[in-house]
Formats: structure tokens, C-alpha cells, sequence
């Protein structure tokens, strides 16, 4: 029996909508940093998705989430320094006690 | 074939040369070649621009290469020029800043970062596929977060960059499922703008890929429900990176907008320009609104320069080759007086620490020059006649206005009075208010001498040659 198309995209909006909310209600860099990676996997579920369903004679879905895989990488080794950064100099990764920038 | 693509991709080549010399430079040159090492980079940035620019005997430079992938035209190459303008001149301005002896053994780290970003821009201008146009935008922004978090000392600076990264991140998230959605509803010939343009039409699926996408961009640009990090990052971020981000970075973003609603959203641009014109009323009016009340001159730039976006973007959403125009004109005019008054702010800061604008009582006692400066800068921001600002505001209105958008153009209008206030309170603290003891004589090195000069040449004088104008309108092209 073919699973289709509709309960992969189901699983990717969920993916996707629990990284947004997780992003903004989290309140530990690391958590918020956690949801990030949700979010652009959600979206890698998307394409490879599409390309399997819809698109399957090309493979550009493939190689773009290929390619966000990547970068999502890099993304995530200079967030992680930058934290350690901040931990450094306030001990604390909570983003309610880091607020030297503000009105 | 292979000289078809150099010749092609001459810009980028000439910046990757220049990262990788620089590399090298930096490594293995002894201390006597260091001194030297912001003129050598400038310098070398001076020549490959030129280089890159300059039409050898009319060497053809416009054409696809790699399938459609990489595109340039007359307009791309312009609006790289332009790039490359306003990076020299944040690099002039951010020499006494390099040298501070708490970073100047790893000044070197700030070109070669400030130049991939470059590269990056470059790619997403001649982007025709969204794969490029990705790629591009993050080799934009991640260099750009080492950057803001570089002042390593600074909790400021620290802090600003892990607010940046996480936005940058989460933006691009909300880009990609965008870009998700437009590979699933119209994406049977790939993801090429052109094929893109052929199969959209106005369906829901094809609406929520387009909210997603300009969402993800507007916060690169910074328009008003995506602006909350702005004002941080430009505050915590060293002035020299925030001039370069409030400019160059915000430049390129509206670019590569420009070029791919020029190109791609022709069957769905009355939705387009409905959800544009939303982002531009919010923009002006709440930019200028906050503007008012801050009292850091680095927040405050950062909200005028978020009005400043909700400007640029009027000019776009006409979709005619003279929207074209006036939007690359007013960025171009922006860029310099913009980078001006980082420039003269980063002057003050790296010398005396002030950045509050009541330090900045009675400045024209004690430094008349760069209040002179400052206050032609404002000028132009704020839009007054002789200076090139008013040109640009006049065609970005005139653009609008020309396709029948009147209540937009009003509203501009109304915030452009409003925004007269907060640029003259600067000027008034300047040159009225009376002070004791205002800031000491400032003396700034001959690099931000040089930008400067720069700055205030092309403020005054663009808007009264015409030729800049006529060079970019005779390269721009119309939606349909």
C-alpha cells in the first residue's frame, strides 16, 4: 500500500509549526537554537517530498535540501560558538536575563 | 567556452582572489607588512573593482552561464557596482576601529569576512534559479554574524550576534518553506525564475509561498512586523558592521527582491503589491514613530533606517522600468548619506565613547567640520532640496503616483514631515542647545577623511548631475 502524499505533508507542517512555535515560546538558546533545526528540516521533508510525488522525472528537490542540510550546518556550529560566546560573558544562556540591549 | 564564464563572472572571480590573497597576505608577511595591511586591502579592493567593472573594449559581460543559473544584465552589474561603493566605504571608515590594540591582530579576519559577504550578495543578484539565490543569501548573512559579534570583549556585541544569528536562521527558515511551497505548486520545469513565472497563477498554496517568501526577506530588509532585532543588533554591533549591515546588507536584500518580482511575480502582482503596500504604511509610519523617542544615536539610525526601507520599497511596487530605477537610484543615494553618518557617529565613538544624542550638544564649538557633515547627511535622509535626498524621494513618489497609488504617496507624504522632526533634533542638539563642556576636538584619520569626502561629494552632487540617473534608467527594465 502506497502512503500518500498528504500524510507526509501532514507530518512536515507539524515539523515545521512546532519548530515556529517552539522558537518564540522557548526561553533557553539551546531550545530555541533546537527548534531552528526543526524548522529547516520540516522544510527538507517538504522538498524531498514534492520531488518524490510530484516531481519524480528531476531530482532538484533532492539536491536543495542537500544543500540546506549543509548550510544548516554552518549555521549551527556559528550559533553554538556565539552562545558559548554569551555564556562566557554572562554565565547564563536564559534569554530573559540577557538583556543589555533594550529600550 | 571557460572565457565565456569568466568573463562572465569577472565580479566574483576577482573577490574570491582577493579573499585568498589576503589570506595568505595576512599570514605570511612579517610585522613591517602588517602596518600596511587596511591600505593594501583597500587598495587592492579599489583596483579589482575597477576591474570588474570596466567594459574592456566592449567585452559582452551579459548572458546566462551554468544552464541559467548565474544571469547578469546591464542592471545587475549597476547594482553590484553599487555594493562594492558602499563596501569601500565602511572599509575607509573602519580603520581607527581596526586598530583598537584589542583587535588588531585579527583586523585582517574583518575584510575577508566583509568580502564573502560581497560574494554572497553578488551571487543573489545574478541568481535565476532559487538554489543560487539561497546559497547566496546565507554566504550574505553568516559571515555577517561573525561580524556583529566581533568586538568579543563587548557583551553588547556578543549579545547582538546571537540575536542576529537566531534571526538570521529563523528567517530563512521561513524563506525556505516558501520556497518549499513554490517548488510543490508550480514547479514542474524546476525551480529556474523563469519556468517559475510561467506557471504561477493565483491559487492559496501559490499566495502562502509568496507571504512566506517575502517574510523571510523582509527581515533581511527589515520592514516593520520583521524588524524587532534591528535596533538591537545595530546597537550592540560595532558602528563600522552596523553602517555595513543598515546599507550594504539591507541594499543587497532589496535588490535581490528587485530583480526577482521583476522577473517571476507578473501574474500575481496586484496580490503583490497590496501585501507591499501594508509593509510600506507600517514601515514608514512605525519607523518614524519610535524613531522619535530614542536616545542612543545607533537605535535611532536603526529606525530611521527602517522608515528608510518602507521608502525604498514604494518605489518598487509600481513594477515599472521607472520604478526600477528610482528604487536603485534612492538606494544608491541612501548608501551614501547613511554610510556618511555612521561614519561621522563611529568617528565620535572610537575617539570619545559618546554615543548618547545629548552628547551631541553643542558639537559645532568644538568639531564644525563633522557637524557640517552630519547635518548634510540629515538633510539628505530627511529629504530637504538641494541635496540629493529629494531627488530620490521625488522620483520614489513620482513612480508610485504614476500608477495611481495617491493615498500611499500621502501617507509618505505625512511621514516625511514627521521625520523632518527627529532628523532636525540631532542638527538642533548640534548647533542650538548649549552645552559647558561638549565633546573635545575630534581629529579622525585621512581614511574616514577620504570616505567622508566621498560621502558628502555624492550627496550633493548626484541629485544635481543627472547622468547617474540617466546611466541607471537607460539599464532598467519593466515588470511586463
Amino acid at each position: 500500500m502506497e502512503i500518500p502524499m498528504q500524510c507526509y505533508l501532514i507530518v512536515a507542517l507539524v515539523m515545521f509549526f512546532s519548530g515556529v512555535y517552539g522558537f518564540i515560546t522557548r526561553r533557553n538558546l539551546l531550545a530555541m537554537l533546537m527548534s531552528l533545526e526543526l524548522i529547516l528540516n520540516a522544510v527538507n521533508v517538504f522538498f524531498v517530498v514534492f520531488n518524490r510525488f510530484l516531481f519524480p522525472e528531476h531530482l532538484e528537490g533532492m539536491f536543495f535540501s542537500l544543500f540546506v542540510i549543509g548550510v544548516a550546518a554552518a549555521e549551527t556550529a556559528l550559533a553554538i560558538a556565539i552562545i558559548i560566546n554569551v555564556f562566557r560573558s554572562s554565565k547564563n544562556i536564559d534569554n530573559e536575563e540577557i538583556k543589555e540591549l533594550k529600550y | 567556452m571557460y572565457s565565456d564564464i569568466i568573463a562572465l563572472m569577472r565580479p566574483e572571480f576577482l573577490l574570491l582572489a582577493q579573499i585568498v590573497f589576503l589570506l595568505i597576505y595576512d599570514l605570511f608577511v612579517c610585522e613591517c607588512g602588517k602596518k600596511y595591511f587596511d591600505t593594501i586591502a583597500c587598495g587592492l579592493f579599489v583596483v579589482c573593482s575597477v576591474i570588474s567593472f570596466y567594459p574592456f573594449g566592449g567585452v559582452t559581460v551579459f548572458g546566462d552561464c551554468f544552464g541559467g543559473m548565474f544571469s547578469t544584465s546591464e542592471m545587475s552589474q549597476i547594482v553590484k557596482m553599487i555594493l562594492c561603493l558602499g563596501a569601500l566605504l565602511v572599509f575607509l571608515q573602519s580603520k581607527t576601529w581596526l586598530n583598537d590594540e584589542r583587535i588588531v591582530g585579527k583586523r585582517s579576519e574583518m575584510y575577508i569576512l566583509t568580502l564573502s559577504t560581497l560574494f554572497g550578495m553578488n551571487l543573489m543578484m545574478s541568481a535565476g534559479h532559487f538554489l543560487l539565490f539561497y546559497l547566496g543569501l546565507e554566504m550574505a548573512s553568516l559571515p555577517l554574524v561573525t561580524l556583529v559579534a566581533y568586538n568579543k570583549w563587548s557583551k553588547e556585541s556578543v549579545e547582538a550576534g546571537a540575536k542576529y544569528v537566531l534571526m538570521a536562521a529563523f528567517s530563512s527558515g521561513m524563506m525556505l518553506f516558501g520556497i518549499a511551497l513554490f517548488y510543490g505548486s508550480v514547479g514542474v520545469e524546476g525551480m529556474y525564475f523563469d519556468a517559475i513565472r510561467k506557471y504561477l497563477m493565483v491559487q492559496p498554496i501559490q499566495l502562502m509561498a509568496l507571504v512566506f517568501f517575502l517574510s523571510g526577506v523582509a527581515f533581511k530588509i527589515s520592514l516593520v512586523p520583521f524588524h524587532l532585532w534591528t535596533a538591537d543588533v545595530y546597537q550592540g554591533a560595532p558602528t563600522n558592521v552596523s553602517a555595513y549591515l543598515s546599507v550594504v546588507s539591507k541594499g543587497a536584500a532589496v535588490f535581490a527582491l528587485m530583480f526577482l518580482s521583476f522577473r517571476m511575480f507578473a501574474n500575481v502582482f496586484v496580490y503583490w503589491q497590496y501585501i507591499l503596500a501594508t509593509l510600506i504604511v507600517l514601515s514608514i509610519t512605525i519607523g518614524n514613530l519610535f524613531a522619535m523617542r530614542q536616545t542612543n544615536m545607533k537605535r535611532f539610525l536603526a529606525f530611521s533606517s527602517i522608515s528608510q526601507a518602507g521608502y525604498i520599497m514604494l518605489g518598487m511596487i509600481a513594477g515599472t522600468d521607472m520604478a526600477m530605477t528610482s528604487v536603485v537610484f534612492y538606494l544608491l543615494v541612501y548608501l551614501v548619506s547613511n554610510i556618511g553618518l555612521f561614519g561621522v557617529v563611529s568617528i565620535i565613538e572610537n575617539k570619545t565613547g559618546m554615543l548618547t544624542i545629548s552628547d551631541y550638544n553643542g558639537l559645532y564649538k568644538t568639531n564644525p567640520k563633522l557637524s557640517l557633515a552630519m547635518t548634510l547627511f540629515l538633510f539628505s535622509l530627511a529629504g530637504i532640496p538641494p541635496f540629493a535626498g529629494f531627488f530620490s524621494k521625488f522620483f520614489v513618489f513620482m513612480s508610485a503616483a504614476e500608477e495611481g497609488w495617491y493615498i500611499l504617496v500621502f501617507i509618505s507624504l505625512i511621514n516625511t514631515v514627521i521625520s523632518l522632526y527627529y532628523y532636525l533634533l540631532v542638527v538642533k542638539a548640534m548647533f542650538i542647545t548649549p552645552n559647558e563642556n561638549p565633546i573635545e576636538e575630534v581629529k579622525s584619520d585621512c581614511f574616514s577623511k577620504i570616505g567622508l569626502f566621498i560621502c558628502l561629494a555624492c550627496t550633493i552632487l548626484l541629485g544635481i548631475f543627472s547622468c547617474v540617473f540617466a546611466f541607471i534608467s537607460d539599464a532598467s527594465f519593466a515588470l511586463f
